[in-house]
């Protein structure tokens, strides 16, 4: 066998400094939540998962939960179809200003979450005022808003895989007798599906673990689990933090796994 | 089945024209190919007749019926396309379904054909690959056999080789042209490759800036061409721009006179054409014509004469290693000749300056 040259294996050693960083603090939680001391330190005085029954018995992390899981699949079952059709059109219909239209789109990447979240709040409070009902800390308010950080994401994924297919290919079938939403339906839609998936998932992880443009649009009995995390963090520093940060994290990992089943993400974003 | 007829068939976009009033007869099993440089109409051409351009003016009938308005789908064309454009979702087997699919033939029949579809292209065990586990080739022949196993009145073929490296694409040249002539097929192949055309169609049509110069079969355009950009196109050529003198000969622009038959041709400004395999070259103690590069190319040699100014090309037989021939150097004086009836006059193009 030759040995790998000095060059790989300083390459070898980067690329391993690289994930190590990466995830360490992601190692690192999870760790932290099984200490069974209340003030994290080292070395642990033992280990235990009474954190995890603890932030189970608080209402606040199992309401923002449910709340969280709720906002996040009505987001992304509102946006992803939105931001899909707006790649579409964006893509086939080459309309005029289309550069710009597609820059918009991206634009809730752009602007800071906090910034958009206090435009929305105070455009909130106005339109409770003309529509004389409530927007702020309601589910349809807060899922509005988690929908503008679905679209960047599926726009910029949908776009692409519109753009990895052949044209000749739709052509093609409508040489071969299919009508036009036999097309659509056979060979673009397909060709659509790797980045309408993978829109989904980040989709769905974005509005989960949002915390900026919740914090204000959030109110008593309608909370989001980012939000009910940072509330706790004011008042204690107990390893129930890392706990619930421990489930997140496991419950995002489990979505990206099952999705890479069916798409490739590596290929795909 | 079925002939392929285009009527006036034209295409403007805005003010300028794509296509000009195209006329063209294809009889029922005949191949034709739309040779020219890009951006001549071709392309635009083949896609009008399969329905994906509509035409501005003209018409399209394929076997007799008037599909000028028809949507692609409702045309029964079969057409290759350059990428190839396979479903890249589906294995080979559903790529060639597809089109029996899409005409509702029951499950049983639709897989025998597929699989004798297969067959004839020789890929009868990669059915269940998916296109990009194909090399070029394979990938070409699925394209073929999906277009084929819906039995097409016409067969549309898009450049189809200009993606196969050159020892393949004379493979796939003969078989193609072998599958369209048991099959019987209508055929119009777009190439901007003369060498493919004259191997594979009956009759070419040369175009030009979105007209038709000239339609004939291989020997007819390259021994009787209508005008000086046909016989520049197919094939090699001279074109030497002068007058015709009568009598004498044909005067260059450079002041040599050249031989020519002069009888019947009004005097005046032309064009001649010289294939560069009909001029002879031998060495001359002096005169005019100088040798001005020798490109050797194995089997043939070819010689860039300067005849008192004009260029001559002369192609011949490479000469053994004892000929005269053989020692000539650059600049050294040689002797340019041809029958005078190997020399064609052609009129001087109206539209373009095109020459040699």
């Amino acid at each position: 066998m030759l040995l790998p040259s000095p060059g790989r294996i300083a390459f070898g050693g980067l690329v391993t400094a690289a994930f190590a960083l990466m995830l360490a603090p992601v190692a690192m939680v999870m760790v932290i939540s099984t200490f069974a001391q209340e003030i994290v330190s080292f070395p642990p005085s033992g280990f235990t998962l009474d954190w995890y029954v603890n932030a189970w018995q608080r209402q606040e992390f199992a309401r923002g939960f449910v709340s969280s899981l709720q906002i996040a699949t009505l987001a992304t079952l509102i946006g992803v179809p939105l931001g899909t059709a707006a790649a579409f059109a964006l893509v086939r219909g080459r309309p005029r200003g289309g550069a710009a239209m597609q820059t918009l789109l991206l634009g809730p990447l752009a602007v800071p979450g906090v910034v958009a979240g206090t435009a929305l709040y105070m455009f909130y409070l106005r339109a409770e005022f003309w529509l004389d009902r409530d927007i702020t800390s309601t589910l349809e308010g807060l899922v509005a808003a988690h929908v503008l950080l679905t679209i960047p994401w599926t726009v910029r994924l949908v776009t692409a895989s519109l753009q990895g297919l052949d044209r000749a290919a739709e052509e093609a079938a409508a040489n071969l007798g299919a009508r036009p939403f036999t097309v659509f339906r056979r060979v673009t839609l397909p060709a659509m599906r790797p980045g309408i998936i993978a829109a989904c998932l980040f989709s769905f992880i974005q509005s989960f673990e949002n915390l900026e443009l919740s914090l204000l649009l959030v109110g008593p009995g309608r909370t989001t689990l980012p939000v009910a995390m940072l509330n706790y963090l004011e008042f204690r520093m107990d390893p129930t933090l890392a706990a619930v940060a421990t489930v997140q994290i496991i419950l995002v990992a489990v979505l990206m796994l099952i999705t890479d089943r069916f798409v490739s993400i590596a290929r795909t974003v | 089945m079925g002939s392929l007829v285009l009527e006036a068939l034209t295409k403007r976009y805005g003010t300028s024209t794509a296509v000009e009033r195209v006329d063209l007869e294809v009889p029922q099993g005949e191949m034709v190919a739309l040779l020219g440089p890009s951006g001549c109409g071709k392309t635009t051409t083949l896609r009008m007749v399969a329905g994906f351009v509509p035409p501005s003016a003209g018409r399209v009938l394929i076997g007799g019926a008037d599909v000028t308005r028809a949507p692609p789908h409702a045309r029964n064309t079969g057409m290759v396309f350059q990428s190839y454009a396979l479903f890249p979702h589906m294995t080979v087997a559903d790529n060639v379904a597809f089109g029996l699919e899409m005409r509702r033939v029951n499950r049983a029949d639709r897989e025998r054909r597929v699989r004798e579809a297969l067959q004839l292209v020789r890929l009868d065990r990669l059915e269940d690959r998916l296109p990009r586990q194909l090399s070029g080739g394979q990938q070409q022949r699925v394209a073929l056999a999906r277009a084929l196993v819906v039995n097409p009145a016409v067969f549309l073929l898009d450049e189809p080789l200009s993606n196969l490296d050159a020892k393949l694409r004379g493979e796939v040249r003969m078989e193609i042209r072998s599958l369209q002539q048991r099959l019987g097929l209508t055929t119009l192949i777009v190439t901007h490759d003369q060498e493919e055309a004259l191997t594979m169609a009956d009759r070419l049509v040369v175009m030009e800036r979105g007209r038709v110069r000239q339609v004939g079969t291989a020997e007819e355009l390259y021994e009787r061409p209508a005008d000086p950009f046909v016989a520049g196109f197919v094939g090699r050529c001279n074109l030497v721009e002068g007058e015709l003198e009568t009598p004498g000969g044909f005067r260059a622009a450079s002041g040599a006179l050249l031989p020519c038959l002069t009888a019947g041709a009004p005097a005046g400004r032309a064009i001649l054409a010289l294939r560069p395999e009909h001029v002879r070259i031998a060495p001359a103690a002096d005169g005019p014509a100088r040798l001005r590069a020798v490109t050797y190319l194995g089997a043939q040699t070819e010689y860039h004469v300067d005849l008192g100014g004009t260029p001559i090309l002369a192609i011949r037989q490479t000469p053994g290693a004892e000929e005269p021939l053989r020692r000539l150097a650059i600049g050294d004086a040689v002797s340019v000749s041809w029958d005078a009836s190997a020399a064609r006059l052609l009129p001087v193009a109206q539209t373009d300056g095109q020459g040699a």
